[in-house]
């Protein structure tokens, strides 16, 4: 049984059939080229297929491609500025030494990306390793991966409140 | 730009989704395979039924192929014949493991073909499981040793005996295999998926599919990680290419995880009994110790590697008169076994760490000072122990490993993991492991190093790549040695027409052996730049070539706290202190030894490929093979040594990819029996809740 769906992958819009069964990992991988989204369990642990839809974070190995029509995905591709760039959390993760073989990465970097982006607080150490224990990395220790996502907290914390406070002095 | 932590050159793609998989390569007319995998652990295949198949292309058997070949031992160790013991690409008349291949599907459409392989009907007359190496078959018995052993027993003062068995577990990459292979219209075929030792795979599969080996060409992919197993020449590596080749078409294969967790090479499960005789002051006499090793089905292409390792490094890095290594390896109906990182290290420095700190209590001496009293020392350097391994000399290199010990007691110290008062309610201890490794096995590498006319630096090398970082480490060496910025060299790995006497990424070869050919390539380079008038290209490929390993060595320092109401045990603090040489990229270096203590503390309290009595598989996915998430391995404190270069190659380098979980079952063991308050052995990892509370309550 296929299905005629509508969905928006990082902004551009595709209008395709899927069948019932086609797991959103696969349609995004295989029908739409989007191949920075991993495979790596298929049975929801692992988290490397973590996408963000509709603003949350999911793992595509989960959900159906239909569940998807008429939302909006976000996938790794859609993450730094421009060619050659890297967004902040994308640089920590360099700076941090936060990736080896890489695989797991879009997943920690899309997982990261929602929960910063829902403004939850991320504080410390514990709760930054809390998040990131969602997901399984088998290179790293994961102890790189904790002080991107942490350090890149502080960061947007940082500017945001600099911001606001740039903003008052403006005001005035 | 050596022993700059620069960032990877590798970090961009990766990071924006633009890595290139083996599973992220899409052909036009593309196939999908699927394959049929045995579903009993022994037995007599009767017959498989493909009539109900619908839907798909081919179903291939091993009736159907030509000749049915058996995977032969790439990593051959002088003396056993393993002819008898080799796996067959396909089943044909008995299947010896739960996920033997039997049969592959290929079709238009991979659910299709999966769907399709459910419907294929196989017909087993089942034969009795053996499950415990202690009933199985010896293939093969392995000794090492020297001097008077019974002699040195009899004379003893004291003797000490530990048993420690080691659970079957393994590398388990996140990106599970894949492969993908791909007809060209002059009668080759280009391979994507290959990795660790492509060159050596594209000869292989060359020769089962009678072909010349320069029609193959294997291209550069990333791997979602090595570890040992991925990269090894399994059935799949033959069956794709050939199925491709027949069909005339594309045919692309990756394995979902419950294939993987039975499929690729499990690791590690042996038994061990060690014996140590030491004089009144608790000097060591002799060392003897037994091993059992479950190897499961086959012998694959590490052949008997693994237990030879064992036994081989057993003796670690203490002064041992005599010692008497045996090693029984053991027929089993389980998957059958290869190398995982740090392959017999993690074994058997587990067993001897144990025994001694077992044999210090005994003694009635302190566990480091039992140690100190028996390590060899500088002056002993280099020294040549009368064993071979891997076709070599055993000549441990170079070191101070006393000094080296001292300084992680003292890091330790400093850092506070001594005499912290435990929580209210818990059991804390904490347990010390010394250990010796093995990096830059030859016999040779090969690199070319071109500078072309606008002073773009390519560099060609043997190695691949799956997380190391080997592309940033490569670049840096071959900057360093031209005096020119690392972001004007490229470098292109595990691609067997850029590089065709390429050898390999794997036993921490690659920064030793791969990083000596580049250095020697880029010297030549340098030197014709001076003399040559740059009007072209200026090329020099150069081999670097080694008859003997160097030897890194470290120590471990575990702190744990065992809940004794839920057998509970976790890792609080976590230190490495592990000599290298010259560390070409210190962040690298330090990233390798934190991934090998996360594996570590998987293999030592949660990891486990546990089978029934029927030898059916009870961990086949994530929920049930648990490795450690981030709640589960602690901040790792590191102290990297540049104290002691290698002699033996160029750039002083030792190898760097297994020391961060040679000594960890070692140290997490040492540390339980600590915190527990055991004057024996903890028995066996891993240490899981139930069998703490055994070890507590027995």
């Amino acid at each position: 049984m296929t299905h005629p769906i509508r969905v928006t992958v990082n902004g551009a819009v595709h209008e395709l059939t899927v069948e019932a069964r086609r797991t959103l990992a696969d349609m995004l991988r295989h029908d739409l080229g989007y191949t920075g989204t991993h495979l790596g369990c298929e049975h929801g642990i692992c988290g490397a297929c973590t996408v963000i839809l509709d603003g949350l974070p999911v793992r595509s190995c989960l959900v159906f491609g239909v569940q998807a029509d008429g939302c909006s995905v976000r996938t790794v591709e859609a993450l730094a500025p421009a060619d050659g760039e890297l967004s902040d959390l994308q640089q920590a993760f360099s700076d941090h030494h936060a990736l080896q073989c890489g695989f797991c990465t879009p997943g920690f970097l899309m997982l990261a990306e929602a929960y910063l982006a829902s403004g939850a607080d991320l504080d410390s150490e514990r709760e930054a390793r809390e998040l990131v224990a969602s997901n399984l990395c088998r290179c790293t220790g994961y102890q790189g991966i904790v002080d991107a996502i942490l350090a890149t907290a502080r960061a947007r914390r940082g500017s945001a409140q600099h911001g606001s406070a740039q903003h008052g002095s403006d005001g005035a | 730009m050596i022993g700059a932590r620069v960032p990877r050159s590798e970090d961009l793609r990766l990071l924006t989704g633009r890595g290139r998989f083996g599973d992220d390569v899409a052909s036009v007319g593309q196939l999908w395979a699927r394959m049929v995998r045995s579903p009993v652990a022994h037995g007599r295949l009767l017959s498989i039924d493909v009539s109900a198949v619908t839907g798909v292309t081919r179903v291939i058997t091993a009736a159907d192929l030509p000749v049915v070949h058996r995977i032969p031992v790439r990593l051959a160790v002088e003396g056993p014949v393993l002819d008898d013991f080799l796996q067959p690409v396909l089943a044909g008349e008995v299947v010896r493991y739960v996920g033997e291949p039997v049969a592959v599907v290929v079709g238009e459409d991979p659910y299709a073909c999966e769907d399709a392989a459910e419907l294929v009907s196989v017909d087993i007359d089942p034969l009795r499981a053996v499950t415990d190496a202690a009933d199985g078959q010896v293939a093969v018995t392995l000794t090492a040793g020297y001097g008077d052993v019974d002699a040195a027993f009899a004379a003893a003062a004291h003797v000490v005996t530990a048993e420690l068995a080691i659970g079957r577990h393994s590398g388990v990459p996140l990106e599970p295999r894949c492969l993908v292979a791909v007809p060209r219209p002059d009668g080759g075929l280009d391979i994507h998926g290959m990795t660790k030792v492509p060159v050596f795979n594209r000869d292989l599969l060359a020769r089962m599919l009678g072909m010349d080996p320069a029609l193959i060409h294997v291209h550069a992919v990333d791997a979602g990680g090595g570890f040992g197993v991925r990269g090894e020449f399994y059935p799949e590596d033959f069956l794709i290419p050939w199925l491709a080749m027949t069909c005339g078409r594309p045919v692309r294969w990756a394995e979902d995880r419950a294939e993987h967790l039975v499929a690729v090479n499990h690791s590690r499960q042996q038994a061990h009994r060690l014996s140590a005789a030491f004089d009144e002051d608790g000097r060591l006499l002799a060392l003897a110790g037994h091993v059992l090793h479950d190897n499961g089905a086959y012998c694959r292409t590490h052949g008997v590697a693994v237990p030879e390792l064992t036994i081989a490094m057993l003796p670690g890095p203490y002064r041992v008169p005599a010692y008497r290594g045996r090693i029984g390896v053991v027929l089993t109906n389980k998957t059958p076994c290869g190398t995982y990182r740090a392959p017999g290290r993690f074994e058997g420095t587990a067993a001897r760490e144990h025994l001694l700190d077992i044999a210090a209590d005994r003694l009635g001496i302190d566990r480091i000072e039992l140690r100190r009293r028996n390590l060899l020392s500088a002056g002993d350097m280099p020294h040549r122990r009368p064993i071979r391994t891997l076709g070599t000399d055993l000549i441990l290199d170079t070191g101070d490993y006393a000094a080296l010990l001292a300084a992680a007691v003292g890091a330790a110290e400093k850092l506070g993991y001594f005499g912290r008062a435990a929580v209210p309610g818990m059991l804390r201890g904490t347990g010390l492991a010394m250990f010796v490794e093995k990096s830059g096995l030859g016999p040779r590498e090969t690199a070319d190093v071109t500078v072309t006319p606008s002073g773009r630096v390519l560099v060609h090398a043997g190695g691949t790549s799956f997380g190391q970082g080997i592309e940033t480490v490569l670049a840096q060496i071959a900057a360093d040695t031209l005096s020119v910025p690392l972001s004007s060299v490229s470098v292109v790995v595990g691609d067997t027409d850029t590089q065709p006497l390429g050898t390999g990424s794997w036993a921490s070869r690659s920064t030793v052996v791969g990083g000596s050919a580049v250095h020697l390539a880029a010297l030549a380079v340098r030197a014709a730049m001076g003399t040559e008038a740059a009007a072209g290209d200026i090329t020099a490929r150069r081999t670097f070539e080694t008859a003997h390993m160097t030897y890194p060595y470290g120590v471990h320092i575990a702190a744990v706290d065992v809940d004794p109401g839920t057998g509970q045990v976790r890792v609080t603090r976590y230190l490495v202190a592990y000599e290298v040489g010259r560390a070409i990229n210190p962040a690298l270096v330090e990233g390798q030894l934190r991934g090998g203590v996360a594996q570590g503390v998987g293999g030592a309290l949660l990891e486990e490929f546990g089978y029934d009595q029927d030898g059916q598989p009870q961990a086949i996915s994530f929920m049930d093979y648990r490795m450690p998430t981030a709640a589960e391995v602690p901040a790792i404190d590191i102290l990297l040594r540049e104290d002691a270069r290698a002699p033996g190659n160029p750039l002083g380098v030792m190898g760097a990819g297994e020391g961060g979980v040679s000594a960890a079952g070692a140290a997490i063991a040492n540390a339980v029996r600590d915190a527990i308050g055991l004057a024996g052995s903890v028995g066996r990892l891993p240490l899981t809740p139930s069998r703490i509370m055994g070890l507590i309550y027995a």
